[in-house]
């Protein structure tokens, strides 16, 4: 990883009583999209309002490029943001707008004018360059948000849920546009949202947050993998967990004993204590179903309640004995020869090196 | 339902017979040759108009008008802007009574008002001064400026002042670049609406303005003495101006409001 731009260190926000931020530890390299993620109320926006000068951290440092920003104010950083209102200047027309920035930094108005058309055709929105904003559509304005933010060529741009008010289709070119940018540009992406498809698409490291405490980081597939604990892996959806007390643990591999049977996880920790509790979790997409019983390492006979379909991948939903809900998803085509219908028997199974011990204290 | 319809309409029409018809009244006598309010209605003259412009009292009455509705205007628009914005930019302990205190003036009977600022002014030796009646109309009018502009920065997304800082502006510029500019319907709404508000202004400016009358107190002094009518060019060209600007200041709210919201 290249040498830090952006360094959290143990930074807290209080509101009051409330903690909006709890000792977050987080360092951002040159060139990292990174992207926040947690339900509403997590820390997020507050993360990012620090980091743009906008909250002042309660205690801890906030260092960006090695310099202490906790009492910089806004205006005297380089860190300009993408609102998720977008907070254009109604009362300015396209190229205005994009000139804002360097108009405050006091560079003279040829040259303004010449670098904000420029970013306004790299963005291409050129031929709305002296339109009124209340006359652009909802994807165009996103555009021109971002042409302000760029405009002053920043090391860092920080990102607030921007691509929340977009419609479905014009949220996946925005994320082709915002990616290709920030390869282009080579320049470090903040990214906050409460979207999994957006974080999970773009970003290189994904930080969750929950209630204020940053839950785990990692890319994606670490996320997505190995969650670091229950919330994670409730949080990224789409995983079954199984809960237990740990029966034999080994060099490799752990097994618990849960309602449903035993069930086994690959493990590094030759500690594990019997007797302990643990949760092992299996992602939806990992899990195999089936008419006829199998002989596989781990088991699990459900009902079927219901099935949900997005595009051609399909979530089916199943019951067990002990009531313990479990998620398969497959392909629809894999469909055809299972015969679903609600109510019907199933028998689950998945290899144990698909699934993964929760870590303890979790 | 339709019945109901045409009732109200009725009833509307009627209230603003009822409301204008003195005014209209007024107008057409203006222009009428008889010394007494009389039908029907002598020759068509401009006679009243010319006794009045060739009147030295008049004039000085309509520059007193002017320069109070002006001033009271302008201090009493900065001053509305002032307070609307501490109220949307701050949040503090007693806000509500901030408020209440700001916006009591207009719910005070002006008869009360301006005894008391006669009494007060007295006190203290500042009555009977062309700026006695710009502080009356400044307290008068200043309520009304902070609930039109406050109206306007309420319809301001919370971000846009933030998104300034964030860009480089700092606290002043971000004043000058976004604030204002963002305000500005309102602030030409406010500065119209408190000059008309001003200019027709005649219970406190009887009571604090000494021998400096306004236009109003010199009708009232005309009326007093005699049946002229002069009264009647005057009242017409004091309601024209105050209509006009009532009217630019109806348009710069709405038209540019409506335009600039989103």
């Amino acid at each position: 990883m290249n040498e830090p731009l952006v360094v959290l260190d143990g930074v807290q926000k209080n509101f009051g009583d409330f903690v909006a931020v709890k000792r977050a530890d987080l360092t951002i390299g040159t060139g990292e999209f990174i992207a926040i993620m947690g339900p509403s109320g997590c820390g997020k926006t507050t993360t990012l309002r620090m980091l743009a000068g906008l909250e002042a951290p309660s205690a801890g440092d906030i260092r960006i490029g090695g310099k202490r920003m906790n009492d910089v104010p806004p205006h005297q950083r380089d860190t300009p943001m993408v609102w998720q209102s977008l907070a254009l200047f109604p009362f300015l027309n396209v190229r205005e707008n994009v000139e804002f920035g360097l108009k405050m930094r006091g560079v003279n108005a040829n040259e303004r004018r010449r670098r904000a058309l420029e970013w306004i055709e790299r963005l291409e929105i050129g031929e709305f360059a002296e339109r009124n904003i209340e006359t652009l559509s909802g994807g165009q304005k996103q555009r021109v948000a971002l042409a302000r933010s760029l405009v002053t060529e920043p090391q860092l741009l920080l990102l607030d849920e921007p691509l929340s008010a977009l419609d479905a289709h014009l949220v996946i070119r925005m994320q082709g546009v915002l990616t290709r940018l920030q390869r282009e540009l080579g320049i470090t992406f903040v990214y906050v949202t409460h979207s999994h498809s957006e974080a999970f698409a773009m970003a290189d490291r994904v930080v969750i947050m929950s209630q204020g405490e940053i839950a785990q980081i990692g890319n994606p597939r670490e996320i997505y993998r190995a969650p670091a604990n229950r919330f994670v892996a409730e949080f990224v959806g789409r995983n079954n967990i199984l809960t237990g007390t740990i029966e034999s643990s080994d060099t490799n591999q752990v097994t618990i004993n849960s309602a449903l049977g035993h069930f086994s996880a690959p493990t590094e920790d030759i500690h594990q204590k019997p007797g302990r509790s643990a949760s092992i979790v299996i992602a939806a997409d990992m899990v195999r179903i089936t008419r006829e019983a199998t002989t596989a390492e781990n088991t699990v006979v459900a009902t079927l309640i219901s099935e949900e379909f997005v595009g051609s991948i399909v979530t089916l939903f199943l019951e067990a004995a002990d009531g313990t809900e479990f998620k398969v998803q497959l392909q629809e085509r894999a469909l055809t020869d299972l015969d679903i219908h609600a109510g019907g028997q199933f028998h689950l199974s998945w290899a144990t090196t698909d699934a993964h011990l929760l870590p303890e204290n979790s | 339902m339709r019945t109901g319809d045409w009732a109200l309409r009725g009833y509307v029409l009627f209230v603003f017979v009822f409301v204008f018809s003195p005014v209209v009244m007024s107008m057409i006598f203006s222009f009428n040759s008889d010394r007494f309010p009389t039908i029907p209605l002598g020759e068509f003259t401009t006679h009243w108009y010319e006794t009045i412009f060739a009147d030295e009292d008049f004039w000085k009455a309509a520059q007193n008008s002017l320069i109070v509705s002006i001033c009271a205007s302008l201090i009493a628009t900065f001053l509305g802007f002032c307070t609307a914005y501490s109220d949307y930019r701050y949040t503090f302990r007693g806000q509500g009574a901030y408020l209440g205190i700001i916006l009591l003036p207009p719910t005070i009977p002006l008869i009360i008002m301006a005894l008391a600022m006669l009494a007060w002014f007295s006190k203290v030796g500042i009555s009977g001064q062309v700026y006695s009646i710009i502080f009356a109309h400044t307290v008068l009018t200043a309520p009304f400026a902070m609930a039109i502009i406050r109206l306007r920065l309420n319809q301001m997304d919370e971000s846009l002042e933030a998104a300034a800082w964030n860009l480089g502006a700092s606290e002043w510029r971000a004043m000058r670049e976004v604030i204002l500019p963002f305000c500005l319907p309102a602030i030409v709404s406010s500065l119209f609406l408190t000059a008309a508000v001003s200019f027709d202004e005649f219970t406190m400016a009887w009571f604090v303005s000494g021998l400096n009358k306004t236009l109003p107190v010199h009708v009232l002094e005309i009326v007093q003495g005699t049946i002229d009518p002069q009264v009647n060019a005057i009242g017409t060209l004091v309601f024209l101006v105050s209509m006009t600007l009532v009217i630019i200041a109806q348009l710069a709210i709405f038209f540019r409001l409506n335009r600039s919201a989103k």
